[in-house]
Order: structure tokens, then sequence, then C-alpha cells
């Protein structure tokens, strides 16, 4: 374990590694119930992941900064959706809708561009309203009629894939102008460059690490999270924040949905199928507790990045085949799942 | 209300609503095919829209009744999709490996590896449940996501095509005049309502889905209990996806059985089962999974696009989850509605949901939870 605990920030990590051999039990306890363990585990996972990754393909140009870079630009909207359901995982619930809203949007969004001839600019306001109501509307039938949140998500899966297939059965291959020269604009890093995607997957993601950290909301969906009950007995808003952090997985579902159909300029009924999962997988991987209550949204950047190596790392090798991803992300979701339980156990006691 | 005792009783009875839903969606068939319930003999074989209906709906049905007693321990098995996909690729695979794949010992081996596979899954998902405690959405998630990797791993990615008569029979073969999947789903509920109605099993079932902790002290094995329903759930997802993939005689890692759980939780949820746990109706699930199937059925026989089949499957998921929750019947029938339609749910306080005065008032539907004396 204290192999592991090398974090700056991490205090009383460091005494451990420092510990005599007759209270590691007890210390090793204490570092095990530390919340910020499971980020720091990532952390080190994807560190591990890449050095492993340059020791093998040092000579096909892993070691380049592009490909690090290509991480964020590959899996930006995938950060997205995730960043949304980190929302909601840290308030108590889950959000099974997000990967068929993504793929509704890849679809309204070419739809509107391609068949009625909007501009983007009209169109990418409609999409993330779309969107985001479509969260709202969840999170209102949650709190107000008290079904749980898997079903309700569950309805909201089925209702926007139809939704997608009732708008068009082929895909819409996307040949706008402006679209495609926004999806190749560049933002040049002097040792590589950043998608416009990219980019914009980092900024939600400074802004959520805003809100949920500054914020009275941020305090709300922790509260919630850790315990509704008392948090309503506190009298906090649960309902209003409850129907706000379903909201929020919403629009980033929708803002997921159009890096999606950016990056790869045409919407398709089937787009991002199960992509929920993967989001779920990110937030978990990156060490926010399903339970809700407890988690960085940080975490959940490192989950992103880890999924995002093992698919590069797969392309480098090569002779693995896709699927392996599927192997790998199970495997990987199960060992975080258990220092999770590890954790929590601890914590009752 | 102005009802006969009898009619009150009729319209109470857990089976009512989706029975009714059912004779309903069948009815709305006839204006648009003549002869719906017609059932015609040809070459042996009994044909008729009803007859396909069962067919079609026949894995549909295994999976939901497995996930009907998981449900009523108060879980949730979102993995067998994954273990159909698997079961029918370890099993094709096993018999395309064969020099003569009509060779009936070579076909029931086959069929028992991808069983036993099945019940490993189910293993596995019993043991993080119930043995470390993990919650079922999430335990079951993990085969859920690697189980179709390992499905495509044992295909190789491929579709494995087969060409085995006697493993055609199961999910495309005919048997005394009717389909044979028929009576492989009439023998396995059968069995399940044997099991849980004439022994104590599903008393002990219901128990535990009522409270896990009371029931242990009672001096249930909760743990063993909830074990075992994830290894009935996956065998009967195993058994599912022998049946799906003998009817295409092909395994499709990527393919088979997509979203069957999600369907499989609606019929659940259709039947009366309440997602909480604590009580369950296999009979409803099994008309549950008929209304499934007898929707999909009805969109594409009176012209509607069929791909807005999503989008109806989703409209009925709200309105029976709508009507199931105590607190809109509520706020919008102002408590009169009762019925046992959703029987249970929302009886159980404590839930994630706090118990707001409102949903402890007129829960007609909520009878008292069994209690473990």
């Amino acid at each position: 374990m204290s192999t592991t605990a090398q974090p700056p920030q991490a205090q009383n990590s460091r005494k451990t590694t420092t510990g005599t051999n007759g209270s590691t039990a007890s210390k090793a306890a204490r570092l095990l119930g530390d919340r910020r363990l499971p980020v720091v585990v990532t952390a080190t996972l994807f560190l591990v992941m890449y050095l492993v990754g340059l020791g093998r393909y040092q000579n096909f140009g892993f070691g380049e900064p592009q490909v690090f870079l290509n991480l964020f630009i590959d899996n930006g909207y995938l950060l997205v959706a995730a960043v949304g359901a980190t929302f909601v995982i840290l308030s108590g619930g889950i959000d099974l809708s997000v990967g068929s809203v993504i793929g509704f949007t890849t679809m309204l969004t070419a739809w509107l561009v391609e068949k009625q001839g909007l501009p983007i600019v009209v169109v990418i306001p409609i999409a993330l309203g779309v969107g985001a109501f479509g969260g709202f509307l969840m999170g209102y039938v949650i709190h107000n009629f008290e079904i749980q949140p898997f079903i309700v998500t569950l309805a909201g899966l089925f209702l926007f894939r139809g939704l997608c297939l009732v708008i068009s059965k082929e895909s819409i291959a996307i040949d706008d102008s402006s679209v495609s020269s926004m999806a190749q604009a560049q933002a040049q890093l002097g040792v590589g460059f950043l998608s416009i995607g990219a980019i914009i997957a980092l900024v939600v993601l400074a802004v959520a690490f805003y809100v949920l950290h500054y914020t009275r909301f941020g305090r709300r969906v922790y509260a919630i999270g850790g315990n509704e009950h008392s948090a309503m007995l506190m009298g906090l808003p649960q309902g209003g924040t409850k129907i706000a952090v379903y909201t929020v997985s919403g629009f980033c579902s929708a803002l997921a949905g159009l890096l999606f159909t950016l990056y790869i300029q045409s919407g398709d009924p089937l787009h991002a199928t199960g992509m929920e999962l993967d989001a779920i997988a990110a937030v978990v991987i990156g060490g926010t507790l399903l339970t809700g209550g407890s988690g960085y949204v940080l975490g959940t950047l490192f989950g992103v990045l880890v999924l995002g190596l093992i698919k590069s790392i797969i392309q480098f090798e090569g002779t693995l085949s896709s699927w392996w991803t599927k192997i790998a992300t199970g495997v990987l979701l199960c060992a975080f799942i258990l220092i999770q339980r590890a954790m929590t156990a601890r914590k009752k006691t | 209300m102005t009802t006969t005792p009898r009619w009150r009783a009729l319209t109470q009875h857990h089976l009512f609503w989706p029975v009714a839903v059912l004779i309903v969606l069948l009815l709305i068939n006839v204006p648009f095919t003549p002869g719906f319930f017609s059932i015609k003999m040809t070459d042996g074989h009994l044909y008729g829209s009803l007859v396909s209906i069962v067919l079609f709906g026949s894995p549909l049905i295994l999976v939901a009744v497995g996930m009907t007693l998981v449900i009523a321990t108060g879980g949730i098995d979102l993995s067998v999709g994954a273990v159909v996909a698997i079961t029918g690729a370890l099993t094709c695979s096993y018999i395309s490996d064969q020099a003569d794949q009509d060779s009936l010992s070579g076909v029931f081996l086959a069929m028992g590896i991808g069983l036993v596979a099945a019940v490993v899954c189910g293993l596995w998902n019993g043991f993080l449940v119930a043995r470390m405690g993990i919650q079922p959405i999430i335990a079951t998630l993990i085969i859920m996501v690697a189980g179709r990797g390992v499905a495509q791993l044992i295909t190789d990615g491929q579709i494995i095509t087969i060409n085995s008569e006697p493993y055609k029979l199961i999910g495309g073969g005919y048997w005394l005049t009717l389909p044979f999947s028929i009576f492989v789903v009439a023998a396995v509920v059968a069995v399940t309502v044997a099991l849980t109605r004439r022994t104590a099993l599903g008393l002990l079932v219901e128990s535990v889905g009522g409270n896990a902790e009371a029931s242990r002290l009672v001096g249930i094995r909760s743990l063993r209990i909830k074990i075992m329903v994830y290894v009935f759930c996956a065998l009967c997802a195993g058994i599912a996806g022998l049946m799906i993939s003998s009817n295409t005689s092909a395994a499709d890692g990527n393919n088979a059985g997509l979203w069957i759980e999600l369907d499989a939780i609606l019929a659940v949820v259709i039947g009366g089962t309440s997602l909480l746990g604590g009580r369950f109706s296999i009979g409803g699930t099994v008309v549950g999974a008929l209304v499934i199937q007898t929707l999909t059925t009805t969109i594409y026989t009176i012209g509607v696009p069929t791909q807005t089949n999503l989008v109806f499957k989703a409209a009925v998921v709200i309105v029976v989850c709508l009507l199931q929750s105590p607190k809109f019947r509520t706020k919008v029938f102002g408590g009169k509605f009762g019925g046992k339609f959703g029987s249970g749910s929302g009886a159980k306080g404590g839930g994630t949901s706090a118990a707001t005065p409102a949903d402890t008032a007129p829960t007609t539907a909520a009878a008292p939870k069994m209690e473990v004396s």
C-alpha cells in the first residue's frame, strides 16, 4: 500500500511511509480510509501505464507529446459526459441515459445542419437546450414521484435512442463547411496541438471543479450524496439540487454529443451506444464512491485518461483487438470497486 | 366507487393490470391484422401471430423470470445481456469446432459448457453482491462491461455461424406442432413457480428482499439465498443465450442479447414486482414479457415505423412507473386510485428517498411488509 502513497498533498500518508512496523496496521487502515487514496491510485496507475507504454513503444513514437495530447482530443467527449455523470453519482444517483443523449445530439445536430440548413451557431444552443431539458424532466420525475433514478433514466435511454431513430434510420454525414472548419481548428501548444473539443472538455472540467468544490451548489451535491435524509433535515433544498444535478448531466451529455459530432462529423442513430457505461466506469475508476458523497472531479479526469490510454496502448500494440478494451475496462472497474468497498467498510467501524 | 366486491377483488388482483394491458394490446392488432387470433396448421406446425409472439418472446421471458427473483431480493442484474452473449459464443464456437456438428453428444457437451460459464458469471455476481456487499447495479455492471469483450474474445471477433440440426431445435425448432422454445420456457417457469411457491424458498427470497439483515438475524442464510438467485438468473440468461444463438444459428458477441437486461427489468416492473424487493410475481413477469413482445409486434403490424419501438417502450416504462409510484397516485388521483397495481412499491421506508409525510399517507397498495416474527 505504502508504495502508492506519494501524493504531495496527503500528509498522513507521508507518515505511513516512515512509520514503524508496530503500528503499520492501523496506519495502513487510516490510509485506506483517506478519501484521496482512490484518486492517487488512479493517477499512479495512469503514470505506470504510461511508463510501460513508453518502455514498449518508444521506437514507435509513443513518447511524442502529441500522443499524450491525443488522449484529450480522442476522449474529450467522454470527459465531458463523465463530468456530468460525476455530478449525478456524487449526489447518490445514476444516469443511464448518457449514451443515448449523446447519440441523439449527434443525430439532431446533423439533421438540423444538413437537412434543415440551419447554421451551426443556431443548432448548438438548441442541442444543449434539448439535452438539459431532458435531464431536467428526468430529475423532475425522480424527485417528485420518488421513482428510482435508475429506472427513470432507463426510460430516458429508450426515449432518446428511439428519438434518434425517429429522426432517421440512416446515418447523416455532415459536410457543412463551418462545422468542418470548427472540427479542424487547432490550438498550437508548442509541443503539439489540441482540438477545440479537447479545449472545451478541459474548460468543462475546470468549471465543474469550481462548482463542486467552491460553490454552495457543490456542497449540496456532496451533502445529498452523503446522506440525503440528514441533508433534508439540515434544510438543504434537496429537490432542487437533485433536479439540477440531472439537468447538469443532461447538459453535459448534450455537450459531449456536440463534441462527438465534431470529432466524427456525422450523426448516426447508433453513435455512443453504451457510452453511459464508459462514463460510469471513468467516474468509478476516478475514485468517486458509487454510493455518493465522496469523490473528486479530477479523479474523473484520470479515469477518462486511463480508459483512453488503454485504447491507445491497444492501438500501438496492433496485435491486440479492440475487445480487450472492454475486458480491461471491466477488470479495472472491478478492482476499483473492491478498493471502494475496502474503504467504505473501514469507515463504518 | 360503486363496484361490486367481486369486481373490486378482480381489479385488485396483482395480475389484473398487466393482463388488461396485454389484452388491450392484443385487441389493438385486430383491426390492422385480420385474423390476428387465428392459428393455422401448416406442415404440421402451428403458425399464427400468437404463436410467434410467444416464440420471439421466449428468451425475454426466461431472462425476466430469472431477473424477477434477483429483483425480489432487492437486487438487479445488468449482466444478463452479456451472459447471453457469452453462453451463445462458447456453445457455438464449441459446436463449430466439431467435425460432425449434428452429433448429439457434442451438442449437449457444448450446451453444458455454455451453461457452466453462465453459472460461473452468476456465482461471480452473487459473490460480489452477497459476500463483498457491493451494490447490485455496480457489481453486475462489471460483467456487463467486460462480458461482451469476453464473448468477442471467444468468437475471435467474428460472428460464428453453425449448422447443427439438433442445436437448431432449441430456438428455432418445432415439437408437437409448437415451437420447442415454448416448452423450454414452460418447463423453466413451472420449475421456478414450483420451487418458489410450493416450497419455502419464495418466502425466504421475499424476506431477504424485505429486510436482509432482519432475515439473517432470524436465521435465514440470506447470503446463500442471494448468491442462489444470481446464479439462477445467470442460468436463465444462459438458456436464453442458447435459444437466441440457436434461432439465428450464429453467435454474435456484440449484439446477442443487446439491451435484453433493460427489457427484462421492464417486464418485471410491468408484472407488478416492486424494484425495491420484498415480493415478486412470476406470473406477472411472464405477462409483462408478453406485453413487451406484443408491443413490439403491434408496432410492426399497425404500420408505425419500427424505429419508434423504443419511444413506445420508453412511454410504457414511464407510465408504468408513474402508476406504481404512490406519490404520483396521491398527487394525480388524490389517493382514490387503489388497486394492487405496483404492489408494495414505496412501502419500504428508509430507502434512498426520505420518508416525507405524503409518502406514508394513502398508499393503499402498500400492504404491510411481511413481518418476520
